[in-house]
């Protein structure tokens, strides 16, 4: 590649890293509006990592070496999975067939270590989180796979910036109920995955409720700053997911910063007007986005 | 090939040796240097694509000692010998309990004969020759199975193996015979030429006769007893190597019927997709340590089956990218299996060893205890949820990339990929889920049970091999690309053409993975050094875990394995009918409450045990003729004589 | 046009995937009303002709009876019988929208091994009319209730009225019309029987009505 694709991708990797924390500020805000609140400042989220980055720490005697090397772990994966994905009409930095399946590793290692770091505490409310992340993500991991399938299927290409520039500059005719039903799946997957209601609820402050919150309970200072960069890293890799499917994120920059802010404000939306579900409910729903994936796909074959 | 003799020497007369002088010391030290000359005979065709062959006459009808050494066999003797050297070094630390009771010498020969018999097994090009390596495999995993004979559930996992494991190889004796009868000679190179009823026929029989060994679902029921049962050593080998010679027979079986038509590819993507679902959906209900590594196995071989089934297709149907992504990918996995299973088993054995239970809900805390250990098993379980950086991720994203070539294909082909990379994913999902219970309840946390407090690190004996086989873990996941050098070679007895495996651009997604790693692994030192950078000179408490405001959590309201399973279990319940007993606590005094939870195997109650109580009632009926005396017995063989040769004069 | 009729068309096997997975009875009868009404409209969408007043009394009238007055009654009789409002399967929701795919691809095939293919959006009518049929099928198969029954003979009915839209092309009014009056007929006894089941034996379930056999 060229020097200066290569510096081109890099600025948008640094514009994601800088801007990931204000998707939760605009999801807050929009919840605020809808509650008829003033709401938290949209900076919100900068200002609680920079304090706890400064921040001592305490460690339950329980804990081990697990324990402290899952916050970098997770902070490590998410800050390598920017470099997988293409954002606005910038290339990703690293392009290859199939670097989608590492992105899928990335994510789940990264949950790999959230659940170990909360079963080294030993608590029984944290060794919960995990078991429900396990549970849900299993559901989500064949639904994520089979979308970018579909989306494969409909370019023809197996990397996600080929997926991404095809599905803007030249979708194939005819596809719009397809990528419909892809993106729907695919955001189901990213409610999932970040969290969100209706499969968790990040506002929530009863432990026997929570799923991703719960594991970071005994985490503190800086480890907690990475745990909750990382996840706000991951909701914006997400996030980049479902716009490019739609076809925005590869019309370049201000399309893709302006479908960013559009999720936000869905989630928003979404988690003012909808109740979590109940835990035994998920499954169905991670189901029902299955079927639709495999919907999409059983129509890109009779396609003629 | 002068080497693979020498090994196979060295490998039986060390282990007779240690038999009759009752010297350990010569049993370990031959095996090591066997698989050392085994090692050094399987380099030249790996490096050169050579093979060398050798062609004994021998007295035994039909037979003849032909061996040959290409590189598909010689991959196959790579983790053997591998895993065969490491698992004797470990087995020295892990039998000194046992010194005591009984003499070992028996055992290490058992193990050398075998690995060896298994080396024959990779290398034998006679059906009858095959077959006797085949027998000589499983008589000696018997006796390694049974070798804790006095107790009662080790022997009855003992004849499960026996009984399963023949009825097996009868599937193959017929196999041999059909093909031989065709052929008009036993020899594996005359083999072929077979009109596509017959091959179907004979890949069906191969499919059941090697599957019982490999552990395909339903044949795979006598997995979850015999690899509990065994020392840890040699549940190492066999769910590591000896699970992998079935495969190898298939292959190997595949190369000689030729390609043959899709349904063979489809068939075994469909036995690929059942035995990796229900496989690991079993381990994730399993509480015995090493039986959940048993399920987890047969749930590897169903990925192994989906990538070979992946490349077959693409073999049938003339995709030369499809069948290379899908061969190599199949057979890296079993290459990463073999280490990564290996090593949790050799994990599970410290475990076992040093705490003196395998029941993962008595145990927890272990990490803090035995460091070591822990540090490799958490390797093995990042390994086998084929999770980044390591090799299991790298055989996944082959077979993966592939379904999805055959999922942007047209037609039929289509569905199948659709279906592999659905399968696949959420193995993948299952799998971490079943590994982060394993390790976090039996590492992490705290001590389920008081008596577990006087745990201890293993010996350097039992850890060197651990940390070999996770050396190779990381060594294959971050230089892949240089691995897939001899990958030409090693595919091609397979009937994937030279440069297939280039057409398939693999290799740049195999630099792009690997300069991936080398980013996380740079990023995760840097943010290591920032947070230290950060804590350093501020305070760092220390205190309890937080538990809702409650001051004294204990260790007995840690979450437990079945709970952790519950959700997972209880969606799935249609297929594993887990047996929950529940005593509630009543009054108002409430006693004790209790909750038991097992998961018995479906395949061996539904369909094997029912199968076999048939068989039972039905030869109930021939009872009268064990009556117990001599004389009638004579005459009996008499009248059955006479009756025969009446009939053949006749 | 035919976008518009692909897009019904998605709907359609959307609605039969929410009828299988449904859980709770209002919801059910609704996305039956919903599939009722885009099943009625599709023929003015479906075929390029001009569109005779016979096609939009028929398509009106789809739409009154599926969309609007079998829902209605149905609405009814559930809350006259003051049933609990769960739809109590006998297998699992989520095994229930595998059933549900697992159709859904058996019923392309069908319509691909049956060598019926018609070109262009026609290619999607066919297997969602079978698909539309089994779902109805296994509605009646799988469930307790009595007004699931009743439910999946109507859906079965939408599955009927497409496969015919797409095999005729233009409908013989008459067999339509027959069909329409039949189902008509049988919601309207089985909203009755409904109501008389449960005064008499105050449940609906179907387990139950096993036992009028004797």
């Amino acid at each position: 590649m060229e020097t200066g694709l290569i510096l081109s991708s890099a600025g948008g990797i640094a514009g994601a890293a800088l801007a990931a924390p204000l998707l939760s500020g605009v999801i807050n805000r929009t919840k605020a509006v809808f509650a008829g609140r003033r709401g938290q400042p949209l900076l919100q989220a900068y200002h609680d990592i920079i304090k706890l980055l400064g921040k001592g720490a305490v460690y339950s005697r329980t804990t081990t070496w697990v324990f402290r090397a899952g916050p970098v772990i997770q902070f490590s994966c998410a800050a390598l999975a920017l470099a997988l994905l293409p954002m606005g009409s910038r290339p990703a930095l690293l392009a290859f067939p199939g670097d989608f399946i590492c992105l899928a590793g990335l994510l789940a290692l990264m949950r790999f270590f959230l659940m170990t770091a909360a079963l080294d505490t030993g608590s029984s409310f944290e060794g919960m989180g995990a078991s429900r992340e396990a549970a849900f993500s299993a559901l989500a991991e064949p639904v994520f796979l089979l979308s970018l399938a579909v989306l494969a299927r409909l370019t023809g290409a197996l990397s996600l910036s080929g997926m991404a520039s095809r599905l803007a500059l030249h979708p194939a005719e005819g596809s719009g109920p397809v990528l419909a039903l892809t993106a729907l799946a695919l955001f189901v997957v990213f409610l999932a995955e970040n969290a969100r209601v209706p499969v968790d609820d990040p506002n929530t402050h009863l432990e026997l409720t929570m799923i991703h919150e719960v594991m970071a309970l005994d985490h503190g200072g800086p480890d907690l700053a990475f745990i909750q960069y990382a996840a706000q890293l991951k909701l914006w890799i997400m996030g980049i997911l479902v716009v490019n499917a739609l076809g925005l994120g590869g019309r370049g920059g201000w399309a893709c910063a302006g479908g960013m802010a559009a999720l936000a404000v869905l989630i928003g939306i979404v988690e003012s007007t909808m109740a979590r579900l109940r835990l035994l409910r998920v499954p169905q729903l991670m189901i029902g986005a299955g079927a639709l994936s495999l919907l999409a796909l059983l129509l890109t074959l009779v396609r003629p | 090939m002068a080497w693979l003799l020498l090994s196979l020497g060295i490998l039986l007369a060390s282990g007779l040796a240690a038999w009759v002088l009752r010297r350990e010391s010569i049993g370990l030290a031959g095996a090591l240097v066997g698989c050392a000359a085994g090692l050094a005979s399987a380099a030249a065709p790996l490096m050169t694509g050579r093979s060398c062959a050798l062609s004994l006459p021998w007295s035994v009808p039909y037979g003849s000692f032909h061996l040959e050494i290409d590189a598909l066999s010689a991959f196959f003797l790579l983790p053997l010998f591998l895993v065969g050297a490491l698992s004797a070094v470990y087995a020295y630390g892990y039998l000194a309990p046992y010194r005591k009771s009984q003499p070992l010498g028996r055992t290490w020969f058992f193990y050398n004969a075998l690995v060896a018999s298994m080396a024959l097994v990779v290398t034998a090009r006679n059906a009858v020759l095959f077959l006797t390596a085949w027998e000589a495999m499983a008589l000696t995993s018997f006796f390694l199975v049974v070798f804790e004979s006095e107790r009662k559930d080790a022997r009855e996992a003992g004849w499960s193996y026996l009984v399963a494991g023949h009825l097996g190889t009868a599937f193959l004796i017929i196999l041999f015979v059909w093909l031989g009868s065709r052929a008009g000679s036993l020899e594996f190179e005359r083999f072929g030429n077979l009109d596509s009823r017959a091959a179907g026929m004979l890949f069906l029989l191969a499919l059941i006769g090697f599957g019982t060994k490999a552990g395909f679902f339903p044949l795979h029921v006598w997995l979850p007893e015999a690899h509990p049962a065994a020392p840890s050593h040699v549940s190492a080998l066999m769910s590591g190597v000896m699970i992998k010679m079935g495969i190898y027979g298939l292959l190997r079986i595949y190369i000689c019927l030729g390609p043959g038509p899709a349904w063979w590819g489809w068939l075994m993507v469909a036995v690929g997709v059942v035995s990796g679902v229900l496989g690991v959906l079993f381990a994730l209900a399993q509480s015995d340590l090493k039986r959940l590594l048993a399920y987890s196995s047969v749930e590897n071989i169903g990925i192994i089956a989906l990538g070979l089934g992946l490349g077959m297709l693409g073999r049938s149907l003339g995709i030369p990218a499809l069948a290379a992504l899908g061969f190599a990918g199949g057979l890296l996995h079993l290459l990463n299996h073999a280490l990564f299973k290996s090593l949790l088993f050799l994990g599970a054995g410290a475990v076992a060893h040093s705490a003196g239970t395998r029941d993962i809900e008595h145990l927890g805390g272990l990490a803090k205890a035995m460091p070591w250990t822990a540090g490799f098993f958490l390797l093995g379980a990042v390994a086998i949820c084929g999770l980044p950086p390591l090799n299991g991720f790298v055989g996944e994203f082959l077979i993966l990339l592939g379904a999805y070539h055959g999922a942007c294909a047209v037609g039929h082909l289509a569905a199948a990929g659709a279906a592999a990379i659905a399968a696949i994913a959420l193995i993948g999902g299952l799998a971490a889920a079943c590994f982060t219970r394993a390790f976090g309840i039996v590492f992490l946390g705290q001590p389920r049970r008081r008596h577990t407090e006087s745990i201890h690190e293993v010996g350097w004996s039992m850890r060197i091999p651990m940390a070999v086989l996770a050396a190779s873990c990381v060594a294959i996941g971050l230089g892949a690309p240089w691995l897939f050098a001899s990958a030409d070679r090693v595919l091609g007895p397979l009937g994937v053409g030279a440069g297939s495996w280039a057409g398939s651009g693999a290799r740049g997604c195999l630099l792009g993975l690997t300069l991936l790693w080398a980013g996380l692994l740079a990023v995760a030192l840097a943010a290591a050094g920032f947070r230290r950078w950060l804590l350093g000179g501020r305070p760092i408490g220390e205190g309890g875990t937080w538990d809702c405001g409650y001051d004294r959590p204990s260790e007995r309201m840690q979450y437990t394995a079945s709970s952790f399973a519950q959700p997972l279990i209880s969606l799935f319940a249609p297929v594993l009918r887990t047996r929950r007993e529940l005593a509630t606590p009543t009054g108002y005094y409430p006693g004790p409450a209790d909750l038991a939870t097992t998961t018995p195997d479906i395949a061996s109650r539904r369909l094997f045990s029912p199968a076999y109580e048939a068989m039972q009632a039905l030869l109930a009926r021939f009872r009268w003729l064990q009556h117990g005396y001599l004389q009638l017995y004579v005459l009996q063989l008499a009248v059955t004589l006479l009756v025969l040769l009446i009939w053949k004069l006749g | 046009m035919n976008a518009w009729s692909e897009l019904i068309l998605i709907l359609v096997i959307l609605t039969n995937l929410l009828l299988v997975g449904g859980n709770r009875l209002t919801g059910l009868i609704r996305f039956a009303a919903v599939q009722g009404l885009l099943a009625g409209l599709l023929p003015l969408l479906a075929h390029s002709q001009a569109l005779t007043a016979r096609l939009v009394f028929l398509a009106a009238l789809a739409v009154a009876l599926k969309g609007v007055a079998f829902p209605l009654l149905l609405g009814r009789a559930l809350r006259e019988a003051d049933i609990r409002r769960e739809v109590e399967p006998f297998v699992g929701s989520e095994f229930s929208i595998f059933v549900g795919i697992s159709l859904l691809a058996f019923s392309f095939w069908l319509s691909e091994w049956l060598g019926i293919a018609q070109a262009g959006w026609l290619r999607l009518m066919l297997p969602v009319g079978f698909f539309t049929m089994m779902t109805g099928l296994f509605l009646i198969i799988s469930r307790h209730k009595a007004l699931t029954q009743v439910l999946g003979y109507l859906v079965m009915e939408n599955g009927i009225f497409l496969l015919g839209v797409a095999l005729v092309g233009e409908v013989p009014f008459i067999v339509e019309l027959g069909v329409l009056l039949d189902a008509f007929v049988a919601v309207f006894v089985m909203g009755i029987a409904i109501h008389h089941i449960n005064r008499e034996f105050n449940h609906m379930d179907v387990h139950l009505m096993a036992r009028l056999k004797e």
